[in-house]
């Protein structure tokens, strides 16, 4: 109760102060990009994860990477507008690349991830060159067909991708040299947990700089894009390339922390399941990902502990529930009790 | 008429799909400065004509000539940086994005720093002011901060004309700028419109007479795709052929 | 007559079989997308409800074959009504995200069900030794079932463009996926042609999904696995059509069966190769409208 008038007394409050107008205005407009204090809360959470559940380091350790292939799939969507059913395609690309020089006598993690980034944002490039003149449904079976493909020529170069069984024998060297992938899983957790934030940063930087401004007016009308001169092609291609070097390293950073590479890593599965975690946090707004994904890898692992097969019945339910009754996700309900927050 | 290029020519400007043909051998000049109006009836190809001239549709046949250099095949973008701009007739805005921020967007494409994947776009001061300047010339600076969707119709369309002259036009083709507006509004869109640059040549595209005859100082009359008649207010106001098929049309109603 | 002719022929044969479930499903996609601009990618589900309704009355209760189809199509057809009215028609022309998330969130759904129901293994069709045999005809030996499939199939595709093409309903459907605002000032009451086309979408997909349950085995992973091709056809034959999916059925049919036979370390990846190339051709589909 008490929260509900706190609620509505802030709306009134919002409602009734007067506008913001001259310089004060421009300062409120220019200073959007600062950061805020909620947006250490993730971070925090992270280490208090650290600190509480020692026991779950792996699962916390996939969940950060997930995150990034998240981030990285929110870009493409919910920036450009971009419907994909193929972003699996960089994922499994990366995880490819580095599980494969892991393999091969180069277990050096780092430069797996950079190896892992460039190819994938070269198949993204490549593949965005062709495809992302094309719209609406021939553009979201293109994205469907790259990630087939690539599923299809893993699955059958066996002899070096170990097709159908997945990919095995991967030796990941120490971090630096230092820093061993352990049983418990610490190395992998804090290896995650930086190369998350790094990323993080990057593309932090990238929704709020003018290139990420112009992004969100393609998604929001493409005709005005054009209209004031917005080369958008080239724009939508060179997000499209950045979130494939993207989803490439947090293929690589699951396939480092696992030392397993499987085809599923390419699936339509994989594509689909990271559209729900978005969903589920809030589409287009650097933090669904944050929300969406921790939420739908906890309550994985919750529910298929108790019911491995049925867990899919849960998750479709859900997905039909949300868009039916809860478009924008969590953070969609947060904004419709709190409009202030319309930021986060 | 005036020497000189003309600040937007076509020259036997045609399009026709398949069977249907919108623009027949369209001869048009859009003098420097002018102020124009391109009426006609429902479907005599109007909004064809700008998309044409635009690049929004590519012709069948002719020439457009922009400040006397021809731009017949050059993309739409390139059009819009050399300071050929348009509104349109439904308003095609960023709805859910502030006013400044709808303003902000073109001017830093005009600008060349859309592209800028670096620098947050809050230390571009020189686009935010500008943007800002734009809106405050327009009345519209008490809403800046509002996104577009949570505005009256009319506000709408004034913003709408604020982003065409974020990009600094040479010529505006407006695309029936009242459109939809309740009458009660459409006096501050006027004002604003009379308030324009005399530098800026306008091209109004409008069905309402009575705001035809208080912008323009030259009328093209287009009917299926031809150019019927063409002068100034008077003249067209008196000409029997335009009286038949277009104010005859109106007041028959 | 040369070995490699006839196996020619046989690979041709059994192409043409497949074609005709994958025409058969991908049918009632076509429409569904042409028409209703709906992305429906739970499609396949309808499919395998057919299948799995057919095996589980053949396989439990001993009902012969053709009674288990019929019953499967007339299920399924009834029980796609209430779907299309509680979920589908609120998102019909709407945001492409809000369907594709829908129909994945049903794809989930009914693949555990049928987990659930019927395990994870694939469905057994358990033929009568009537139809269990081989054929010799000219070039060889051919299934007894795939000649049925063929016939089958062909019949019901002539019915079909005899229907649309005849019938008052097929001049609404055809009406409707020309031009829906017009067909809408004509008077005709677009919601319940959506319904009945989408039931009968859904019935057909059903008649294919378990006619062809030999081709394409039925297991809970149905809707999900077999969805590229499914897409895939109504990509090729463009949207809206119900005669260019036929021929792209027939394209991806025989080249899938050619590609699997003479190249089998390829495995798929010609025909995923194949599409991308026509997409990037003719974006509409070979047979589609621009």
């Amino acid at each position: 109760m008490a929260a509900a008038r706190f609620i509505r007394a802030r709306l009134i409050r919002a409602a009734e102060a007067p506008p913001i107008v001259g310089p004060a205005a421009i300062e409120v407009f220019a200073r959007r990009h600062r950061l805020r204090p909620y947006e250490a809360l993730p971070w925090l959470t992270a280490l208090g994860a650290y600190v509480l559940f020692p026991g779950y380091l792996p699962l916390a350790a996939q969940t950060l990477a997930t995150i990034l292939f998240a981030l990285s799939a929110d870009l493409v969507l919910g920036y450009a507008g971009i419907v994909t059913l193929g972003q699996a395609a960089f994922f499994g690309t990366g995880a490819y690349t580095a599980g494969i020089l892991a393999a091969n006598d180069w277990g050096e993690p780092i430069t797996g991830l950079f190896a892992a980034a460039v190819t994938a944002a070269v198949i993204g490039f490549l593949s965005g060159l062709l495809i992302l003149r094309s719209s609406g449904l021939t553009l979201l079976m293109q994205t469907l067909v790259v990630a087939a493909l690539l599923r299809e020529a893993a699955n059958k170069a066996s002899a070096i991708t170990g097709g159908d069984d997945g990919l095995q024998g991967m030796q990941v060297w120490p971090i630096f040299g230092h820093f061993e992938f352990g049983l418990f899983g610490r190395t992998g957790f804090f290896y995650c947990l930086a190369v998350l934030f790094l990323c993080w940063l990057i593309v932090r930087r990238l929704v709020h700089s003018p290139f990420g401004r112009s992004l969100t007016g393609i998604r929001e009308n493409v005709a005005r894009m054009h209209a004031i001169g917005a080369p958008v092609f080239w724009r939508r291609l060179t997000v499209y390339t950045i979130s494939a070097g993207l989803a490439g390293i947090s293929g690589a950073l699951i396939a480092q922390t696992t030392s397993f590479v499987g085809l599923d890593s390419l699936g339509l599965e994989r594509s689909g399941t990271v559209l729900i975690m978005l969903i589920i946090g809030g589409v287009g707004r650097l933090y669904g990902a944050f929300i969406g994904v921790p939420l739908y890898m906890i309550a994985q692992d919750r529910f298929s502990s108790i019911d491995p097969v049925y867990w899919y019945f849960w998750i479709g339910l859900l997905m039909v529930l949300l868009v039916t009754f809860a478009r924008g996700g969590v953070l969609g309900l947060v904004d419709r009790f709190w409009p202030a927050g319309r930021r986060l | 008429m005036s020497s000189g290029p003309a600040a937007l020519e076509t020259r036997g400007l045609t399009k026709s799909f398949g069977a249907l043909t919108v623009a027949n051998m369209i001869d048009f000049r859009l003098e420097q400065g002018a102020r124009h109006a391109l009426i006609g009836p429902n479907g005599a190809g109007k909004t064809s004509f700008v998309n044409l001239v635009t690049g929004a549709l590519s012709p069948s046949g002719g020439h457009i000539l922009f400040g006397g250099a021809d731009i017949t095949t050059l993309p739409q973008a390139v059009r819009v940086k050399r300071g050929l701009v348009r509104t349109f007739q439904v308003t095609q805005l960023f709805r859910g994005l502030s006013l400044l921020e709808n303003v902000t967007l073109a001017v830093c494409e005009r600008r060349g720093i859309g592209g800028d994947l670096r620098r947050p776009a809050g230390d571009h001061r020189e686009a935010i002011d500008e943007a800002y300047a734009l809106l405050e010339k327009m009345g519209l600076a008490k809403e800046a901060l509002r996104p577009v969707a949570t505005l009256a119709y009319g506000r709408q369309r004034l913003t709408e004309v604020t982003v065409a002259l974020g990009l600094a036009p040479k010529v505006l083709l407006l695309d029936e700028p009242a459109a939809g507006v309740p009458t009660g509004e459409t006096g501050r869109i006027v004002e604003a419109i009379e308030a324009l640059s005399p530098e800026i040549a306008l091209l109004i595209i409008e069905h309402d007479m009575d705001l035809v005859f208080r912008l323009a100082r030259r009328i093209t009359v287009l009917v299926q795709g031809r150019v019927l008649v063409e002068g100034p207010p008077a003249k067209i106001a008196a000409d029997p052929q335009v009286r038949r098929v277009y104010l005859g049309e109106r007041a028959a109603r | 007559m040369s070995i490699a002719f006839s196996a020619g022929l046989s690979v041709a044969f059994h192409g043409i079989a497949f074609a005709m479930v994958l025409y058969l499903i991908s049918v009632g996609l076509s429409v569904t997308m042409g028409m209703m601009g709906f992305v429906n990618l739970a499609h396949g589900v309808f499919a395998m409800a057919g299948g799995y309704v057919m095996t589980g009355l053949m396989n439990r209760w001993g009902v012969p074959l053709p009674l288990s189809l019929a019953a499967a199509t007339v299920a399924v057809a009834l029980a796609s009504l209430p779907i299309e009215r509680l979920l589908y028609r609120r998102l019909y022309g709407g945001d492409e995200l809000d369907q594709v998330l829908l129909t994945m969130g049903l794809i989930f759904m009914s693949g555990a069900a049928a987990q659930y129901l019927f395990g994870a293994l694939q469905q057994p069709l358990r033929l009568p030794p009537s139809l269990n045999g081989g054929v010799r005809l000219g070039f060889g030996e051919v299934p007894v079932y795939d000649m049925l499939l063929i016939g089958c199939g062909a019949g019901l595709v002539t019915a079909l463009w005899l229907g649309i093409e005849r019938s008052r309903f097929g001049a609404k459907i055809r009406a409707a996926v020309d031009n829906l605002r017009m067909a809408q000032s004509i008077g005709i009451d677009t919601s319940r042609l959506f319904a009945l086309t989408f039931a009968l979408g859904s019935g057909l997909a059903a008649f294919g999904g378990g006619l062809g349950a030999s081709l394409i085995t039925i297991a809970p992973g149905y809707a999900l696995d077999n969805l590229v091709y499914f897409l895939i056809v109504v990509a090729i034959g463009g949207l809206g059509n119900i005669r260019g999916p036929f021929f792209a059925a027939l394209l991806v049919g025989v080249a899938d069966s050619a590609c699997k036979y003479l190249i089998p370390q390829f495995g798929a990846f010609f025909i995923y190769a194949m599409t991308m190339a026509i997409l990037l051709w003719r974006p509409h589909g070979l047979f589609g409208r621009a």
